[in-house]
């Protein structure tokens, strides 16, 4: 995918928006095309949304499934998946509050389960989710889609639906904005980036 | 949080989150594996001086499904009944490495000298202490009463993030010998309840004035004009008071007279009203086999929590960093 036209004003002083709310929407709109295309169908397709703003964006691609396909209840087919508990590095840092877990009624036995985030890493958080599930159930397939993959990864893990591949150096910050959870416009934003530092500010 | 020694040691913001993690505990309960493995590798020492059944189940059962080790040491048949000192029978299980301590003992202010006298480097739970503390009866009772009445009369999340303000609890039974009691009244305060403790005269521990609650000798006046939304009886501990129930009280039938909840008080209760009892009940002194086995007495759910505030309580104090400075709840 391209990016998008350049803003007329930069709204995120403190770091380059790389995707505007526009290319957020139809990025969105193309992974859940993607999602039927690969599932053949919506039919088994359940929406697990990893906490915070993939939440946000499981809600937001259901909608767009629903449009796909009718037959398709996105209420009862979307879930948010806590992997606190799950983490490898809860001795490396504070204590993280536990956050919610709630599946579709119908459960994620063999069906086909697609994961939602919002940035991925080093993809420990989705060896999270994975032992996450491996307790809940068992799916016939585990997908993942996130909105940015920026690389660095520090597990074989790999997405199924990207957003945009984002290249990035280690310390910079990729934050992603939703309406919902931040309040402002939907934008992906680099911050810290250094070749780049001095034009940001 | 490095220790959970004292329920009036938790701000506000503390015990609403240890409710709230107990909350999402909960939930993982209800499912086929119960097992997380959060605390992977990690050793918690169930450390009993004194006799508890309930308590020291919860507690192995809250640390097994966070996948910890659990080491179980009770005082009988210990070198404990050779005469081994506290501060010996400590370095022993820092040797060890114990990275949690459950400690119950009959002397009041025991876990406090285990936290703090520098010889152990663990986290110290208070499982109950003499006539002193015991924080995580405390709040499965918070977090009962939160799910009951805060919860399912406002319908959402199970009450989650929400405190007790507004609530009424009467507390209700031998208070003077009472850990519980204490535990509750502190943390019950702290969660903007209102607490009124309800025992006869003999039962009342001097310097109760100072306790952030008010104080009756009438339990049948107090459902009348306080009408509490919860009723919490303690059992009478009998092995407490010297000499069988001597001294504190004329009979056993006088006191279930006074003080027992019988089905004829049961029936005085508001609509919404639940019965909360710690455990182990003296049926038909504190209270009748009615009124423990009636629709209102969420007792038996009380255990069932018990395991989701314990396995709260060991997350927070053991799942972040090392360093107890950098680890605030």
């Amino acid at each position: 995918m391209r990016p998008g036209p350049a803003l007329p004003a930069d709204p995120h002083p403190d770091g380059t928006t790389v995707l505007g709310a526009s290319d957020v929407a139809r990025a969105l709109t193309r992974i859940a095309h993607e999602i039927v295309e690969r599932a053949k169908g919506a039919d088994d397709v359940v929406l697990l949304g990893i906490p915070t703003r993939g939440v946000t964006l499981a809600h937001r691609l259901a909608e767009r499934l629903s449009a796909i396909e009718p037959a398709f209840d996105a209420a009862a087919s979307t879930g948010e998946l806590d992997v606190t508990m799950y983490r490898d590095d809860l001795r490396r840092q504070p204590t993280r509050a536990v956050g919610v877990t709630r599946l579709p009624q119908a459960g994620i036995e063999g069906r086909t389960v697609v994961l939602v985030d919002d940035v991925l890493y080093s993809g420990r958080t989705i060896r999270a989710a994975l032992d996450a599930i491996g307790d809940l159930g068992r799916p016939r397939a585990v997908r993942l889609a996130c909105l940015v993959d920026r690389g660095h990864r520090e597990l074989p893990i790999r997405p199924d639906f990207v957003g945009k591949n984002l290249p990035t150096s280690t310390s910079e910050r990729v934050r992603v904005l939703l309406s919902e959870v931040d309040g402002v416009e939907d934008a992906v934003v680099i911050s810290g980036r250094e070749d780049t530092e001095g034009d940001a500010r | 949080m490095k220790h959970l020694l004292s329920t009036a040691d938790l701000s506000k913001d503390e015990a609403v989150l240890l409710l709230d993690t107990a909350a999402q505990m909960a939930a993982t309960q209800s499912r086929e594996i119960k097992k997380l493995p959060t605390l992977r590798g990690r050793t918690v020492v169930n450390l009993f001086f004194e006799d508890s059944t309930r308590t020291r189940i919860s507690f192995e059962t809250a640390a097994k499904r966070l996948s910890a080790d659990v080491i179980n040491f009770s005082a009988k048949g210990s070198s404990v009944s050779k005469g081994e000192s506290l501060k010996d029978t400590a370095l022993t299980l820092h040797a060890m490495g114990a990275d949690a301590v459950v400690v119950r003992h009959w002397a009041s202010g025991a876990p406090y000298q285990l936290a703090h006298a520098g010889w152990l480097d663990a986290g110290v739970l208070n499982a109950g202490d003499g006539t002193h503390q015991h924080p995580t009866q405390a709040l499965l009772d918070a977090y009962t009463i939160r799910r009951h009445l805060v919860g399912l009369r406002g319908g959402a999340g199970e009450g989650v993030g929400a405190d007790l303000a507004g609530l009424r609890v009467a507390i209700v039974g031998d208070v003077l010998h009472s850990r519980v009691a204490r535990a509750n009244v502190a943390l019950l305060h702290t969660l903007g309840a209102e607490v009124t403790l309800v025992a006869p005269p003999t039962l009342v521990p001097v310097g109760v004035e100072t306790w952030p609650c008010a104080v009756s000798y009438h339990l049948d006046e107090t459902l009348a004009e306080f009408r509490p939304d919860a009723v919490m009886m303690l059992r009478v501990q009998r092995e407490r008071m010297s000499g069988g129930a001597g001294g504190f009280f004329p009979s056993p039938l006088e006191y279930t007279r006074y003080y027992g909840l019988d089905a004829r008080r049961l029936a005085r209760l508001a609509d919404h009203a639940i019965v909360l009892h710690p455990g182990p009940m003296n049926r038909g002194l504190e209270i009748s086999a009615e009124a423990a086995d009636s629709d209102r007495a969420v007792i038996v759910e009380q255990v069932a929590n018990g395991v989701a505030v314990r396995m709260a309580a060991l997350y927070l104090l053991m799942a972040g960093e090392d360093s107890a400075e950098g680890n605030d709840l």
